[in-house]
This record gives structure tokens, sequence and C-alpha cells, in this order.
């Protein structure tokens, strides 16, 4: 797969295909599996994100310290000024897919589970306001893989070495770049929806409570998805970003390097310090190593 | 390499890539080594595992793994008292293992029957796990290939004898490593392979003398 989302999307223009048949054709070519294999993972993956959306929404899901659930339901009927258009909607399914996850569902990890809720949201949430095909979404995904590949080269992919700017900020990224293919932008417009994306996630730290997958992991699936949205909104309006693509993506990673230990998923700074997230985490903890023994 | 489907991927259940994925595997791994469903399993969990592992449903991917579930199998939500029901006698403690380890790392000791095994595995992240002890031998074992292993005594010969058994049916070498805890002592072998070893060669590797603990263990990835 590319290091390099300059390079790839240099390719993809000059062979007028989309980043997401560039990446189907490199993922063939390094043979590990044939076209046919890696489509049909992809459509299993697409079908894993939408029951997972779909079961989040029932709303009557709680993680597994009781701490989050149910809120997912609540985005399916807004009241806000936003309500009835395509940003509640990834709201809802970002949230949804988050649920599923921290209530021990099946979810894809996109790239990983605690940012596994961005990705379907912004796809979803896009899908249900226009008619779109499943390959469509297919190839999107691939783009987002084609990213995520990039960012796990040149950055990191994990909450431990990056922060959460390596998780739902790179999952942002990602949906920022599928968000643009399904709605038919280009390849360079991809690219400035992913910088114009990670430039607003950069810095974002992983503050888990008790080192849980659930708050804020959770909401920060909702926001990403909405920094994605953004990304794409911007980039499709035709605003560029002048940093190059991957010098953001390369900023991400020595930003995640310099960051200290407590932001790290270790639970020791950020949100999970607050006196109210210790209480909460001593208090769900306990309880939850009584009923394991 | 990264691979397209280690981004958009792998389907699991959550929470946790590391926490629930990979302790699944390390289960699953475990056993492997016994060729089959433990009537008792012993598991330490070390560090971060021990620290977040109930909220992160560490303890139940592990039982689920031992059970023979991968980790997008929903059964992992009840595999407690699934292995509860299977006759599977499972307890978990909290360590501080010995040495250097990975935070997220578990001991598992399995026994079904005769057959007892220890094994150490540290969960990575994005669900990739690395076996790192078998039987107190070091060891790195990743489990994303059909895997054999056995344990030689120190004699010349051992590694042409099983290389030969895999040639002769066309079965396929990726990786090979030997470790052994002293010099004269039994050395531990492991053959990561393209596809599962035939049950002809198998069948030959087990005919050959100073062999004990053979095992081939499905990928688990």
């Amino acid at each position: 797969m590319y290091e390099s989302l300059v390079e790839a999307v240099a390719e993809a223009e000059a062979e007028q295909i989309s980043l997401g048949e560039l990446a189907l054709r490199a993922e063939a070519r390094e043979g590990l599996k044939t076209s046919a294999e890696i489509e049909a993972a992809l459509a299993r993956a697409l079908a894993v994100m939408r029951s997972a959306v779909k079961r989040g929404l029932i709303g009557d899901l709680r993680s597994v310290s009781g701490l989050v659930g149910g809120d997912a339901e609540r985005l399916s009927r807004p009241v806000g000024p936003l309500a009835g258009t395509v940003f509640t909607d990834v709201l809802a399914a970002a949230l949804a897919v988050q649920e599923v996850n921290a209530a021990m569902g099946v979810i894809v990890a996109a790239p990983t589970a605690g940012g596994a809720g961005v990705l379907p949201g912004v796809l979803l949430g896009l899908a249900k306001h226009r008619p779109v095909e499943d390959a469509a979404l297919i190839r999107a995904l691939a783009t987002a893989g084609l990213v995520g590949a990039v960012i796990a080269v040149r950055a990191s992919l994990s909450g431990a070495e990056g922060g959460c700017q390596a998780e739902t900020g790179a999952a942002a990224g990602m949906a920022a770049a599928a968000g643009v293919e399904l709605l038919g932008g280009s390849p360079t417009v991809a690219a400035h929806a992913v910088a114009l994306t990670m430039q607003g996630t950069l810095g974002l730290v992983c503050d888990p409570l008790g080192g849980l997958v659930e708050v804020p992991c959770v909401y920060r699936n909702a926001t990403g998805g909405a920094m994605a949205l953004a990304g794409i909104e911007m980039a499709l309006a035709g605003v560029t970003f002048p940093i190059p693509v991957d010098e953001v993506i390369d900023t991400m990673g020595e930003i995640g390097r310099s960051m200290d230990v407590r932001y790290r998923e270790t639970a020791g700074g950020g949100l999970a310090a607050t006196p109210t997230g210790r209480r909460l985490a001593k208090e769900r903890l306990v309880q939850l190593k009584g009923k394991r023994e | 390499m990264v691979s397209l489907l280690d981004i958009i991927g792998p389907v699991m259940v959550g929470p946790s890539s590391s926490h629930t994925a990979g302790a699944c595997r390390i289960g699953l791994f475990a056993r492997g080594l016994i060729d089959g469903q433990p009537e008792s399993a012993r598991v330490e969990l070390h560090g971060s595992f021990a620290r977040t592992g109930a909220g992160h449903g560490t303890d139940r991917a592990i039982a689920g793994g031992l059970l023979g579930f991968f980790p997008d199998d929903e059964r992992l939500r009840e595999s407690l008292e699934l292995a509860r029901a299977a006759g599977l006698e499972i307890s978990f403690a909290n360590a501080k293992l010995r040495g250097e380890h990975h935070p997220n790392t578990a001991r598992i000791i399995v026994r079904r029957g005769k057959r007892t095994a220890s094994v150490t595995g540290s969960s990575l992240g994005a669900g990739r796990i690395l076996i790192t002890d078998i039987d107190g031998f070091a060891v790195e074992v990743t489990g994303a290939f059909p895997t054999l292993v056995f344990v030689a005594q120190d004699v010349p010969g051992i590694i042409a004898a099983v290389s030969s058994a895999l040639a002769r049916q066309g079965d396929n070498i990726a990786t090979m490593k030997v470790s052994r805890r002293q010099k004269g002592g039994d050395a531990i072998h492991i053959y990561e392979l393209d596809q599962p070893a035939s049950p002809q060669a198998m069948a030959a590797i087990r005919d050959i003398p100073a062999l004990s603990m053979i095992r081939s263990i499905a990928r688990i990835s």
C-alpha cells in the first residue's frame, strides 16, 4: 500500500481513477488476496457496519460498566437546529456503532475498535440522504483504508502511541476521503478533505475514564464524524489547505511522539484524571471486580 | 507492510482490539497447544490486562478463545457461562509476571487429560498478538500462519527430517525458529507454514524419534 497520500493522489489523477480504485488495485498487486477476496472482505465489513448502526439505534444497550448507552437513539429523534440533516444522522450512526462496541457487540475496527464509529457514521449517514450503490460504498471503504495505511506508516493508529488524534482523528481523516469519493469529488479534493479534517483533530489526547473504551470515546466518535463532515464540506466547496496532507499526517505523528504518557490511553490525565472521572472509574471498576468474583 | 484489510478490520466483538480481540487470540493459541478443549485453565492477567481487563471483557475474550471462538463470535459475551456449561474450569488472577512484558500480557496454563501447556502472549494492538513463551521456552509466534510446534532433543538432523517430511507433501515453510533453554537441553521448534501441515506430513513427523509435544495449530487471525 502507499506510504504517501500525495503520491497516491498524483497517480490516481494521472490514471483518471478514484483513490478507492487505486487502493483496490494496489492491494491486489501485493498478492496476498485476489481482487474478489478483497472486495468480499470489504462487503462483509460494510454489512457489519450496517448491522451495528441498526443495532445501536434501538437504544437498549448498556456498556460493560454501565456508563454509556442509549444516546444514539436520542440522536435518532433530534430536536436541535440540524435535525433532519445529514449531520445528525452521522452523529447518531457514529454513537450507535460505539455503543454496540462498548456493549461487546460486533463491529469493524476502522482503524481501531475505539474509533470504529466514525467511518460508518459518515458513510452510512451520507448514504441515508442519497441513493448510493454498495459498490460505491465498498470503493469508499477502500479509499478510507488507503488513507489509514498511509497514517499507520507515517504516524500511528494507536491511542497508546499517539493519543486520540491517532484513533478518532485518523478515523475522521479516513472518513473525510471516503465521503468525498462517495460524493464524486476528485482524489485531489479528497486529500484536501483529509488535511482540513485532521488539522482540526491534531493534539487530541486519549483520556478514557478507567481506561475503558467508553467515556469520552463514544462521544469522540460523534465529534470525529462532525470533524469529517466539516472537512468534506470545505473541500467540496473548493477550500484547499496550504500544508500538504502528508505533512499534516507527519505532524500528527510528531505530536503523538511528544505527548506525555498521561494522555496516551493510560487514564492518567485529561478527563480520566478529573475528580469525577476518577470517582466514576473507581466505582465502576470495583463493581466489575465484584461481578467477576 | 500494511494491508487495506488491516485498516478496515478485523470484524470483532468490542470493545477493544487489544484487550478483547487480541486476548481472544491468545486463548485460541493456548487451546491449539493442547489440541482441543481444555478441562481446566488458569489465567494470569498482567499489566493493563489486570488493571482494565474486566471492563474490556478480557476474561470473557480469553475464555472464548479457549472454547475455540474467534474474535468476531458473539458468544464471547457469554463465554464464562458457556465454559462452565462445557466443563471447562477456569480461574483468573491478576499477576505481575517476571521479566519484561508488554503491558497487555496474559499467561495461560491449560490442561486436557495428560496434556498441559503454559503459554504467555501479548496483545500488540489492532488485534495482533505475539506469543513470547511456551512451556518456559522463549519464542516469537504471531499465530498469523498455520503453526507447527514441537519439542526436540538436542540431536543433529531434526530440522532436516522435519523439513523433508513437509517438503515431500509440498507443504511450504514461511519462517522457522529454534530455541533451547540451555546447551544440550531440549529445544522448541516453531515452523510457520503457508498452509496447514498435511495429515501425511504430520504422520511422518510423529514417526521421527526424539520429538515430543507435536502440535499443528490453525491460524488464529
